[in-house]
């Protein structure tokens, strides 16, 4: 698959990603100052409760989010395939631009969160998942078919000649997302972002997606960027995780690694607050205490610190915290590890 | 699909038996009939009916019976010979005279409504996606102001800019040299001229609020996740506009389709008789006042029977636009 050099060699990188949406009378940062990277042919899931940015942060790859949304920063896409897209900053390019219109669909592809909204109901899926091969692959028609029906076999749906000309509704939820994902992968782009691609499926279908989403990855040899609020879709799929809070990533990990050593509070909370297999019964699981503040007008605090039940009053709400190497794969964003980390010698 | 409209045409029958029985029973309501405003006119020329004269024209015209009894001698008529009955304030049958304002009538309330439909949709649609931008407060005022202002006093500040600034307040649809003329090519351009000031004052209102519709709609469908799709898989902005929202945006517009119709051929009433146009709306007007029953029974009915095909219109056009409908369709 991947040699150990390009293992190395990011194939998209965020730095410092900013953005702020205009209200009334004030300015909500919704993301403030992400980083993280993705390497060739894995998958990072990026995880947080809803309202953290983590959606807004995966749309921005594709310069999807509304025009009230403020971005800054820098999304460095390195494609392979494309010469033309070797070292470019997503944000550089004209939203609905010829350059930014060639990444779209070809080189990053999206699945979204509600498979029904996502596809037009007035047209057949055969009709939308033509559509980007018409753009991106091939002008013939027939040939566009044959790639559709090609990659409805792929994603498991059986008489695809006959489904090829049904609509939406005549679909269930689950083989809609297949769909959405036949759609998305049909011109073999080299990133995917799934943003919630499961939220709206049963669990039993959930499954099947998720190993649906995998096999996929290996055969074309993609990387993903997995958005979820779901710890168990994390642990299944991805071989790095972001933990996203308030619009700031806490903590950044290989998977192994955020399940059997968390770090930062907020992560700890999330692993406690899952329902163990075989726990007792009787147990009551546990949860986070309170919600996650508004974005608006933030001192220097950190975000989980009216949260924290392991808070440094003096400390955690005087001041921005900086991000703490744990180990050379491993960083977190809170001040429990300044010591720790500055014997280590990693800062 | 051809099966579906085949009923729909059946399930109109008893619809518009339903809507006769009404407007018949409606246009007689009124006290007094067509004998006693007849006799008023002749009193007013100084000539007295005697109650036997009346009661003797009452007998000849079947006025004397109940009307229920009318009502089946009238149907008795439309559908065994086609006859709509008789006209009393034109002394000859309702058919002709509703021939005689029909193709006017016709050309007025189709160019208005392709006018709407051409100007609002567009005008719709740019709004919507300039939201809030200053053209889009530009023609939100000039929609509102156009909803609110009467059509007759449009009619009249049009035809005196035209009488201002051309000599010509544009009266009627044919200037006094082409009213009993032959068809010509001369005669068309003087039926376009004259056309403008009743399609703008008929058309205003209706072009509004379709304006408003569509905006409305396009504004609904313009944030919906399938547009972020369209958009995600590299697909031009112009052709998202067209192929998602504003097909789905056309929807509710089509479905109003049905009463537009009759509303135009109806609502151009008092601007007819303003601006004097020789079309159907004076004439059924003059038939209401003069309780001239059968011409104004038939044009009633002749709206009801409007109204059912637009909503059939509608009907199949929405099948046409909303996959949804034609499975519905398929499993009835």
């Amino acid at each position: 698959m991947n040699t150990k050099e390009d293992f190395g060699t990011p194939l998209l990188s965020v730095e410092d990603l900013r953005i702020s949406i205009q209200q009334d009378d004030h300015v909500l940062h919704a993301v403030d100052g992400v980083e993280f990277q993705i390497k060739k042919g894995t998958t990072l899931g990026l995880v947080g409760e809803s309202g953290c940015g983590k959606s807004l942060t995966s749309r921005s790859i594709m310069q999807l989010n509304p025009k009230e949304c403020e971005t800054q920063g820098q999304i460095v896409y390195r494609s392979e395939k494309d010469k033309g897209l070797q070292h470019v900053n997503i944000l550089d390019l004209k939203p609905t631009g010829k350059m930014m219109r060639s990444v779209r669909g070809k080189r990053i592809s999206m699945i979204f969160q509600e498979p029904m909204t996502a596809l037009s109901p007035l047209y057949t899926i055969g009709n939308q998942i033509m559509e980007n091969i018409l753009i991106h692959r091939t002008k013939n028609k027939k040939e566009a078919k044959q790639i559709a029906l090609d990659m409805l076999n792929k994603v498991g749906i059986s008489n695809e000649e006959k489904r090829f000309n049904q609509y939406p509704h005549e679909f269930s939820g689950g083989m809609r997302q297949r769909v959405m994902i036949a759609m998305a992968l049909s011109c073999n782009p080299e990133l995917l972002i799934a943003d919630e691609p499961t939220t709206a499926l049963d669990v039993t279908i959930q499954a099947q997606v998720m190993e649906l989403m995998k096999d996929l990855q290996k055969d074309l040899e993609m990387s993903i960027l997995l958005v979820t609020h779901d710890l168990g879709i994390i642990a299944e799929m991805c071989d790095e995780v972001a933990v996203m809070y308030l619009g700031k990533i806490v903590e950044k990990a290989p998977v192994k690694e955020i399940f059997n050593n968390p770090k930062h509070p907020y992560t700890k909370g999330l692993i406690r607050s899952m329902p163990k297999l075989g726990g007792n019964k009787n147990r009551r699981l546990e949860s986070i205490e309170g919600t996650v503040p508004l974005a608006i007008n933030m001192s220097n605090q950190c975000g989980f610190y009216d949260r924290c039940t392991q808070r440094i009053e003096g400390e955690c709400d005087k001041q921005r915290v900086p991000n703490y190497q744990v180990n050379g794969e491993h960083s977190v964003r809170c001040f429990l590890y300044k010591n720790e980390m500055e014997e280590n010698g990693h800062v | 699909m051809f099966q579906y409209i085949i009923r729909r045409i059946l399930l109109v029958i008893p619809v518009l038996i339903c809507v006769s029985m009404i407007v018949f029973f409606v246009i007689q309501l009124p006290p007094g009939d067509y004998v006693t405003h007849y006799a008023a006119q002749m009193s007013a020329q100084g000539e007295n009916m005697s109650q036997a004269e009346m009661d003797a024209m009452r007998a000849e015209l079947n006025l004397d019976k109940h009307w229920v009894i009318q009502y089946f001698l009238w149907m008795k008529g439309i559908l065994l010979e086609f006859d709509f009955g008789h006209s009393f304030s034109y002394n000859e049958p309702v058919t002709s005279v509703i021939d005689r304002y029909m193709a006017l009538t016709l050309i007025v309330s189709i160019v208005t409504m392709a006018f709407t439909y051409l100007v609002a949709i567009p005008i719709g649609i740019y709004t919507a996606v300039r939201q809030y931008s200053i053209s889009d407060y530009f023609f939100s005022a000039l929609g509102f102001m156009g909803m609110a202002t009467p059509n007759f006093l449009l009619a009249i500040v049009l035809m005196y800019y035209s009488y201002v600034n051309f000599g010509d307040p544009l009266l009627g649809l044919f200037s006094s040299e082409f009213e009993n003329a032959p068809w010509s090519w001369a005669k068309i351009q003087d039926l376009m001229k004259h056309m403008i000031i009743p399609i703008i004052v008929i058309g205003t209102a209706s072009t509004a609020e379709l304006t408003r519709v569509m905006r409305g709609q396009m504004l609904d469908e313009i944030n919906k996740p399938n547009v972020v799709t369209a958009r995600s898989k590299g697909v031009p902005e112009s052709k998202i506009l067209i192929k998602y929202p504003t097909r789905a945006a056309l929807n509710p517009v089509v479905s109003t389709f049905g009463w537009t119709l009759s509303n135009i051929f109806t609502g151009s009433t008092i601007t007819a008789i303003v601006l004097n146009l020789p079309i159907q709306g004076p004439v059924m007007y003059n038939a209401l006042l003069g309780q001239d029953m059968y011409l104004a029974g038939t044009w009633l009915l002749f709206m009801a029977v409007l109204t059912v095909i637009g909503t059939l219109i509608s009907d199949i056009l929405l099948a046409w636009l909303d996959p949804k409908i034609r499975t519905e369709i398929k499993g009835m």
